[in-house]
C-alpha cells in the first residue's frame, strides 16, 4: 500500500465524516432523503476522489491542474454550488406555498368571521322577520335564485 | 348585492384607511370595499372594519403582490364583475374611481383600465420624485415596446378590471412591486389595457414603503422579470402551484 500522506488522511477523514454525518442525520429523521441525497452523493464523490489517489491525479492532470488537491477542491465547490441552487429553488417553491396558505388563511378567517357574526345576528333576533338583518343575503336570492340543477352539479 | 369591489391593500395606514375607506363609500357608492390588511402591527384592521369595510386579515406581511392577490382571489370567490385597487394611503382619488368604470364599461374589449398621473395636462397632481419619474420613464418606454401601445405610468396601482382580469390575477399575480409585470401579464393573455388621466395625490401619513435603497431592488428585480418574461413561450400557469382558488370557485 502507497504510503499515505498528512493531505491525503485529511481529505479522506473530512469527507468520510461528511458521509457518516448525513447518514446518521437521515437515520435520526433528522435530515429527509430528498436534500439527503445530493449531499450523499456530494461527499461519496468528494470521498472517492480523496481515497482513489491515481483518478484524482489523472483527472487533475487531464484539465490542466498540476496541484491535485485543488481538483477535489474545485469539484467540491461544483456540488456545493448544485446544492445551494437546489436550496434556492426549494426555498422559492416553499415561500410560493406559504403566500397560498397566508391567502388562504384570510380568505378563511373572514369568512368564519361573517358566519359567526350572521349566526350572532340569527340568535338575537329569532323572530320570523329577522330576514331584515340579513339584507345582502336575502336580496341575493331573490335577484338570483340558484338553480336546483347547479346545485347539484357543483356536489 | 353589489357586482363591484374596491380592493384597497393597507399595512400599517391606521391614520389614513378610515378617511380612505369613508371617500370610496362617498364617491363609489356601487363598491364593495375589501381592505386588505397586509400583516398590520396597528390598529389598521379594526379601524377599517369600523369604517365599514370587509376586512381580509393576512397572518403576516406578505408584500404587496400577496396582498393584491388575496383581494383578487376574494372578488373571485364572491362572484364580482369588476375590482378596482386603491391604494390605502390615500394616494389614489376615489373620485375617479367612476371614470375607470365609465371607460371599462364603454369598450366590452378592454379589461383593464389603469389611472395614470402623467396623462393629465402637465404638471398636475402629484408626480413623484425627479428619481422616481426617471426609473418609471425607463419603464414606460420598455413596456410600451412590448406592448406596442402606449404606457405612460406602468408603476400605478390605480387600476380596474373586469372579471377575466380578475381571474387571470386571482390565479397568477406577480410576488413584489408587481405593477410592471401586471400589464405585461395582461398583455400576454391577449387582454387589452388602456389608461386615464387621474390626479394623484401626496399620501396622507407615513412614508413610502419603497425606500431609496429598495428602489435599486426594484429596478433590477423588475428589469430581470420583464426580461425572462420575454423568454416564456406562453403564460405560465403559475408552476406547481395548486391553483386552489380557481378549484374553489369551480
Amino acid at each position: 500500500m502507497t504510503k499515505i500522506t498528512l493531505q491525503r488522511g485529511l481529505a479522506i477523514a473530512v469527507t468520510l465524516g461528511l458521509l457518516l454525518l448525513v447518514f446518521e442525520l437521515v437515520r435520526r429523521k433528522r435530515l429527509s432523503e430528498r436534500y439527503a441525497i445530493l449531499w450523499l452523493v456530494a461527499a461519496t464523490t468528494l470521498f472517492v476522489l480523496a481515497v482513489w489517489k491515481g483518478l484524482l491525479t489523472s483527472l487533475s492532470h487531464d484539465v490542466g491542474i498540476s496541484y491535485p488537491p485543488s481538483a477535489l477542491f474545485a469539484v467540491a465547490i461544483g456540488l456545493i454550488a448544485m446544492i445551494l441552487l437546489h436550496f434556492s429553488l426549494a426555498v422559492s417553491r416553499l415561500s410560493d406555498q406559504n403566500k397560498v396558505l397566508a391567502q388562504r388563511l384570510g380568505l378563511l378567517a373572514q369568512r368564519l368571521e361573517k358566519a359567526e357574526e350572521r349566526s350572532a345576528d340569527a340568535r338575537a333576533a329569532p323572530v320570523p322577520g329577522k330576514r331584515s338583518a340579513l339584507p345582502d343575503h336575502s336580496e341575493a336570492e331573490a335577484e338570483a335564485p340558484v338553480p336546483a340543477q347547479e346545485l347539484s352539479t357543483r356536489r | 348585492m353589489r357586482r363591484n369591489l374596491a380592493i384597497v391593500p393597507a399595512f400599517n395606514e391606521a391614520d389614513s384607511i378610515a378617511p380612505t375607506v369613508a371617500a370610496i363609500y362617498q364617491w363609489a357608492p356601487d363598491f364593495d370595499v375589501l381592505v386588505v390588511d397586509d400583516g398590520s402591527t396597528d390598529a389598521t384592521a379594526h379601524r377599517a372594519s369600523k369604517a365599514g369595510a370587509t376586512v381580509l386579515r393576512m397572518p403576516f406581511n406578505l408584500g404587496i403582490g400577496g396582498a393584491m392577490q388575496g383581494g383578487y382571489i376574494y372578488a373571485l370567490e364572491h362572484d364580482y364583475e369588476v375590482a378596482v385597487q386603491v391604494d390605502g394611503d390615500g394616494q389614489h382619488d376615489p373620485r375617479h374611481i367612476y371614470e375607470l368604470l365609465d371607460h371599462l364599461r364603454e369598450d366590452p374589449e378592454l379589461n383593464m383600465v389603469t389611472g395614470s398621473r402623467f396623462l393629465a395636462s402637465s404638471g398636475q397632481g402629484f408626480q413623484s420624485s425627479a428619481a422616481r419619474r426617471a426609473g418609471i420613464r425607463i419603464f414606460s418606454s420598455l413596456v410600451s415596446l412590448i406592448t406596442g401601445q402606449r404606457v405612460t405610468d406602468p408603476t400605478s396601482g390605480f387600476r380596474m378590471t373586469n372579471r377575466r382580469g380578475i381571474e387571470l390575477f386571482a390565479r397568477d399575480y406577480p410576488h413584489d412591486y408587481p405593477e410592471v409585470e401586471a400589464i405585461l401579464l395582461i398583455h400576454a393573455h391577449r387582454l387589452r389595457s388602456c389608461e386615464i388621466p387621474v390626479l394623484m395625490q401626496p399620501r396622507l401619513t407615513g412614508a413610502s414603503a419603497i425606500s431609496s435603497t429598495q428602489s435599486v431592488y426594484y429596478m433590477v428585480k423588475v428589469l430581470l422579470a420583464v426580461f425572462v418574461g420575454l423568454f416564456r413561450r406562453r403564460p405560465i400557469e403559475a408552476g406547481d402551484r395548486p391553483a386552489m382558488a380557481v378549484e374553489h370557485a369551480l
